[in-house]
């Protein structure tokens, strides 16, 4: 039983059948990279795992606890399984602090002097202590992406989702992103990414699963995956990321 | 090639110079009719020779935009494109500002004339200062039940409509039902106009000889009418607000673990509320003219104790102090929604 298990999960909007029986396990302190064309469906299973879409069929499963279906209390599943978007969401009205110590203080409990002692320690690991009193639009793409990772750490997720984290960043702003993901890699955070960086992929994942009309079309390792893919499909796809450039 | 200012300024000249004598020949008019009636007053003629004056106030713009359009002229003669188009420009403004002022004139003006019509007849019934100050007690104490009303009615629909407002953002199927009942609700009460909920109220409910009812006064009748129609618009205030912030700040909130409330509370809310405050203000002026309505009860409001002045009086003036009252407590809030609306704006391009 892997640490997480997605089987033969089925999401349908209205009569849009999105995932159409996903198969997908994570180990713990792996980092598995999702890849596909864009409206393949990788937010789409992000958002199921995290329970913010409900599934039609199939079963999820988190350390061999059941977190889909009816029954499952989503408030303690998201104290486990963080998610970070495209497009931040850090909350504007709050000051930098605030966003980090908002969920800790008010759903874990923690007293808000510790919270707020953790949450710097979090932000003086990412250089960005001097910007505690900030407000979100005072700072950088970058900076505010960095600052939302900080806001799910500061749960002590068991596995965290990204969903094209890079994707909304100024190209010269990626790599700080980038560079603290792979320090939590490197750390045995389990990750479960939805990317487009086919570089930070080949580096970092332990494994790779390319997304399909609604299935896992083609996992394995990345080196199998970049150099010998074996379905025409994967192939046909990984072209047209090497002619944009991405490779 | 700037353009010559010389003609347009000119023109302003013209204007103005009409002006001056249109505004002699009201003022004549107005002194006649002092005349008529006996009237004669050191301050009144003081007035009226300030009258004459603003007319002639219009010059000096007038003669600074001649100025400058004979100063564009010259620069142009002596080959300083850039000099005359800045002097033609100067001109053209200074003729505007001109042009602009005495259209407000020619309304003043107007309604000088107005006023004076028939013998003063719309200064008699509307601005009789007699029985405006002999009645202004009376109705300045019956204005004070308008307030009283209104605040309460106030208070009320902003916790009503906050009540509806949730009830109609309920998740999930078993609340179906509220959320059927509260949106049946709003659109009841947002099609019915209030003079018809207030007369419902007010006289239907003691009808029913029910003892909570009978033993109501009239102004609470009034208070719960005005909040039961009042409370729909503050719920459709509060909800468009609410459903204003975009669903990805649910999301992530919800994501970090964040119950329903909790993420109403301290993501959404706060939020809301910055946009919420101007159309909410909006609604309590709204209400506030209301109040006038629940002289159709009999409630002696400062309307009803106005009309009942002028049909004994035979004559209007006390209506119009009530006016004037809505309007002295209206307009400090109404700018203030401005002020709002402005502000946020402001945080919008900065942002
Ligand atoms: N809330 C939603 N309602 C309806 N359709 C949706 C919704 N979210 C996503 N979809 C549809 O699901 C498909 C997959 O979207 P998504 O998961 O965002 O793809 P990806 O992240 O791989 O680009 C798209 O066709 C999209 O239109
Ligand atoms: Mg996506």
């Amino acid at each position: 039983m892997s640490f997480l298990e997605v089987r033969e999960v089925v999401k349908r909007f209205g009569a849009n059948e999105v995932l159409r029986g996903i198969n997908l396990s994570v180990e713990e302190h792996q980092v598995v990279c999702l890849i596909g064309p864009s409206g393949c469906g990788k937010s789409t299973l992000l958002r199921c795992i995290n329970g913010l879409e409900e599934i039609q069929s199939g079963e999820i499963r988190l350390h061999g606890d059941r977190i889909s279906g009816p029954g499952v209390d989503l408030n303690a599943l998201r104290r486990e399984v963080g998610i970070v978007f495209q497009s931040f969401n850090l909350f504007p009205h709050m000051t930098v602090l605030q966003n980090i110590t908002l969920a800790p203080t008010q759903v874990l409990r923690v007293p808000e002097e510790e919270a707020r002692e953790r949450a710097m320690a979090l932000l003086r690991r990412i250089g960005l202590e001097h910007k505690a009193q900030a407000y979100p639009d005072q700072l950088s793409g970058g900076q505010q992406q960095r600052v939302a990772i900080v806001r799910a750490l500061a749960m002590e997720p068991m596995l965290l989702l990204l969903d094209e984290i890079t994707s909304a960043l100024d190209p010269e702003l990626v790599s700080e992103v980038l560079n603290l993901l792979r320090e939590l890699a490197e750390e045995g955070m389990t990750m479960l990414l939805a990317t487009h960086e086919m570089g930070f992929a080949k580096e970092v994942a332990d494994k790779v699963c390319f997304l399909y009309g609604g299935v896992v079309h083609e996992e394995g390792p990345p080196e199998e995956i970049f150099k010998n893919p074996k379905s025409e499909r994967t192939q046909q796809f990984l072209r047209s990321i090497i002619e944009a450039g991405r490779l | 090639m700037p353009r010559d200012g010389l003609g347009f300024a000119g023109g302003a000249l013209l204007l103005v110079v009409l002006l001056f004598g249109a505004t002699l020949w009201v003022v004549g008019r107005v002194k006649q009719t002092m005349a008529i009636n006996g009237f004669q007053a050191l301050w009144a003629d003081a007035l009226l020779l300030g009258v004459l004056l603003v007319p002639l106030a219009l010059l000096w713009p007038v003669l600074r935009g001649l100025g400058q359009a004979r100063s564009a002229r010259r620069a142009l003669d002596q080959g300083d494109l850039i000099a005359a188009r800045v002097a033609s420009a100067e001109a053209h403004t200074w003729a505007w500002f001109a042009l602009g002022y005495a259209a407000a004139w020619v309304i003043f003006l107007l309604l000088v004339l107005f006023f004076i019509a028939n013998n003063v007849a719309v200064g008699r019934t509307f601005f009789q200062l007699e029985l405006i100050a002999s009645s202004f007690e009376l109705v300045l104490r019956a204005f004070w039940v308008n307030v009283v009303i209104f605040f309460f009615a106030g208070l009320l629909s902003l916790v009503w409509g906050l009540i509806i407002a949730v009830a109609k953002l309920l998740p999930g199927r078993p609340a179906q039902p509220i959320r059927f009942l509260a949106t049946f609700y709003t659109d009841a009460f947002l099609s019915l106009p209030s003079i018809i909920v207030i007369y419902l109220v007010g006289f239907g409910l003691p009808l029913t000889g029910i003892g909570f009812f009978r033993n109501m006064p009239l102004e609470a009748l009034a208070v719960l009418a005005l909040t039961l129609t009042y409370g729909a618009y503050m719920a459709e205030v509060y909800r468009a607000g609410l459903e204003s912030i975009h669903p990805s700040q649910w999301a992530a909130a919800r994501s970090l673990g964040l119950s329903y409330g909790q993420t109403l509370r301290f993501v959404i809310i706060p939020q809301a509320v910055r946009r919420i405050v101007p159309p909410l203000l909006n609604n309590f002026i709204g209400m506030q003219k209301d109040t006038a309505l629940v002289n159709v009860v009999g409630v002696i409001d400062a309307f009803n104790q106005a009309r009942i002045i002028a049909s004994n009086e035979f004559n209007l003036s006390a209506v119009t102090t009530v006016a004037i009252l809505f309007i002295l407590i209206t307009i400090p809030q109404t700018r203030l929604v401005d002020r709002l609306v402005e502000r946020d704006r402001a945080r919008m391009r900065q942002g």
